[in-house]
């Protein structure tokens, strides 16, 4: 066991699927002497050489479109986007073409590619830097989306995804890099893709949240509970396909539930587990359930905190559900 | 019409310049801008470093929340705004601040840019800047479109695009420059080769020998230029422009510069160039020693001129940072505004939200 942070638990799980299966490459913008604008990709041009760590042109839609044809042709590419807004320059091969090559030519070629990005606000960056577009790519039927929160969750389903046979989102909590260590293993683990982690137990209500609005998530449970509420917290970790079963089943014990996420709220991933929940459990439900979520805007960087979901936003919102 | 394009204008190993890096006159070379214009040159990008050192130093100190240095390239940008006129359309990027306020955008709007303040964006009426793109290469489409529309309103103007080197490589180039050639639009595309997309060297952007060949394959004028000989982009910009205005179609210029600072405040170039490189460009290829030396030989400038002009645009430039830095913060329900011409029932309910929560908390956001 190491104490890792989230940047180094990525670097640990390149290293070690670099190591294991010479199919896997890692490509982007600065990801090879630069080590990446984030050093996700720290070190590895140098263990792994030009040929496997490729800086290339500054170009998202080339990116993606050649680590379809390596994957299709039997390579295992990694490529970095160095921001998750920068992808919209990629939409094209990303929801076209990789989402579709397996059903395209009925599984004769696949496209197991894996795209990392940092997503995200919080950290004050400009526009185009703190986007949260998982949505879009939920929308996108064929491609798998993952946003894990936690150094542990971030090695073992990096690991996972590379190991993946079909496309893989891989969303990175940006706000959350740097933010603590954790005890990571030293050596190859998996965690398994579609499958949520009930971090906080509770009887309450249920508040389901990924990626960096985890953190504002235990700190709304921490307030609660000292109010005598107690919320149970699930890390719903992959977004598609998401984890159904775990948020029904909470929700059949707790009768509430809220969503938080980062994205805008019209046709956000909040609304489809919303109506998961409306479909499966309605007469579990004590009370509407509730989103916190980003609003409808492109917020300016200078009010980002007046728009990221808050630990008392989403107070708030338990105790609206609490008392309908 | 013949083409105009020479191989010799594109390809190495000289690019189009008029004063030598000491600032003498190149052979054959002759001066005919006026001495007013020359220092208004020179003024100009003595600002651009001036302005560049403090905002670099108010992102060091938390006042910005990033910032994207322009030293060393500023006889690009200045020659290529300079030679706009005031209905010309210019389309530049966060980097381009320079070409920007040269182009009368209010200097504070740059500031503004970086602190992530919606006001940066709001550019004043009258002024044909079409703001700072972030996105990479996503403007040149956007010249080449309303340069289009120019040419279908009969307009006797132009577009100009500044992108950097690294832009060439983005589909939106490529897609953006083959629409001016078959559109014939009155657009001029300005590369900036500062030599660096971030940490990677022009030598991986692209197989091409030069930037300013692409233009071949397009089918559209291009030219390789000293980037950091102000006179040579002013004559080059001003002549493409000229053929943009009289239905000559569009040119491509390929400004061969350097980036003295890092990409942003976030990168530390010694990860990716040496400093022998840096020191190199600096010492012998600085392009405002370059005209200085040209103005001084001239007997149009001195030390107590200089003196005399640092003091004066330290105080401007104090006086802008002031007040960009005393803008106030936007109330949080602002943001709700501009999304659409009338707000959606969604925003109008998402905004009466919001101001509920700030009520009930009385929530107040400080900013650096």
């Amino acid at each position: 066991m190491t104490q890792r942070n989230v940047i180094e638990a990525i670097n640990d799980a390149l290293t070690l699927a670099m190591s294991a299966d010479e199919r896997v490459l890692v490509l982007g913008e600065d990801v090879g002497r630069n080590g990446g604008v984030f050093r996700a990709t720290d070190g590895l041009i140098e263990r792994f050489g030009e040929e496997r760590v490729v800086d290339t042109p500054l170009a998202e839609a080339g990116i993606v479109g050649t680590s379809i044809g390596l994957a299709a042709y039997g390579m295992r590419p990694v490529a970095e986007i160095q921001f998750l807004g920068f992808s919209l320059q990629s939409f094209a091969q990303l929801l076209g073409q990789a989402a579709r090559i397996r059903s395209r030519s009925q599984g004769r070629f696949t496209c197991p590619l894996v795209l990392r990005a940092p997503f995200g606000g919080g950290v004050r960056a400009f526009e185009l830097h703190s986007d949260s577009l998982e949505a879009h790519f939920v929308h996108t039927p064929g491609l798998k989306v993952v946003a894990p929160a936690t150094p542990y969750d971030a090695k073992g389903m990096l690991l996972a995804s590379i190991e993946d046979p079909d496309p893989v989102i891989f969303l990175e909590p940006l706000r959350r890099y740097r933010a603590g260590r954790a005890e990571v293993p030293d050596g190859h683990y998996t965690v398994p893709l579609g499958k949520a982690a009930i971090i906080r137990a509770g009887s309450d209500v249920t508040i389901v949240a990924w990626s960096a609005m985890i953190a504002p998530a235990l700190e709304a449970a921490e307030t609660l509970a000292d109010e005598g509420i107690q919320a149970e917290v699930i890390d719903l970790r992959t977004l598609a396909p998401f984890d159904a079963d775990t948020i029904i089943h909470s929700v059949e014990k707790t009768g509430r539930a809220v969503v938080v996420h980062e994205a805008p709220k019209t046709a956000g991933v909040g609304a489809e587990i919303v109506a998961t929940i409306n479909e499966r459990a309605l007469y579990s439900l004590e009370a509407p359930v509730a989103r916190v979520t980003g609003y409808d805007v492109v917020t300016p960087v200078i009010l980002e905190d007046y728009a990221l979901p808050s630990p008392g936003r989403i107070v708030q919102a338990v105790r609206a559900t609490l008392n309908t | 019409m013949a083409s105009i394009i020479q191989e010799q204008d594109i390809r190495p190993p000289e690019p189009i310049s008029v004063l030598a890096p000491d600032g003498s006159l190149r052979p054959g070379a002759h001066v005919e801008e006026s001495p007013e214009l020359l220092l208004t040159m020179y003024r100009w990008m003595t600002f651009g470093r001036i302005f560049d050192t403090r905002l670099l130093n108010l992102q060091r100190q938390g006042r910005l929340v990033t910032y994207a240095p322009v030293s060393g390239q500023e006889a690009a940008q200045i020659g290529s705004s300079l030679a706009l006129q005031h209905e010309d359309w210019l389309f530049g990027t966060y980097r381009d601040g320079l070409a920007c306020v040269a182009h009368g955008l209010p200097p504070e709007h740059v500031i503004l840019l970086f602190r992530g303040h919606p006001k940066a964006g709001a550019v004043p009426p009258g002024v044909n800047v079409f703001g700072q793109q972030i996105g990479i290469a996503e403007q040149i489409p956007h010249a080449v479109g309303a340069a289009w529309g120019m040419k279908l309103r009969k307009a006797q103007t132009a577009a100009l695009t500044l992108f950097g080197d690294g832009a060439t490589s983005e589909g939106a180039f490529h897609e953006g420059i083959n629409f001016a050639g078959v559109l014939k639009a009155p657009v001029v595309l300005v590369c900036q080769n500062n030599g660096w997309a971030i940490s990677v060297p022009r030598s991986a952007q692209t197989a091409s020998e030069t930037l300013a060949q692409k233009a071949v394959a397009y089918g559209i004028t291009g030219r390789l230029v000293d980037g950091n000989d102000v006179l040579a982009m002013y004559r080059e910009v001003g002549s493409a422009l000229e053929r943009a205005r009289t239905g000559q179609g569009p040119t491509l210029i390929e400004a061969i510069t350097y980036r003295y600072g890092p990409h942003s405040a976030s990168d530390d170039p010694l990860r990716y160039r040496s400093n022998a490189e840096l020191t190199e460009w600096q010492d012998t290829r600085d392009p405002l020693l370059r005209l200085r030396a040209y103005i001084e030989r001239q007997n149009m400038w001195d030390e107590n001129r200089q003196i005399a002009l640092e003091e004066e645009l330290r105080a401007e430039v104090a006086g802008v940072v002031t007040a960009a830095l005393t803008e106030p913060i936007p109330a949080p329900e602002s943001m709700f505004e501009q999304v659409y011409e009338t707000p959606s029932p969604q925003l109008v309910q998402q905004q009466q939200e919001l101001r509920a929560y700030l009520k009930a908390t009385e929530k107040g956001v400080t900013f650096p």
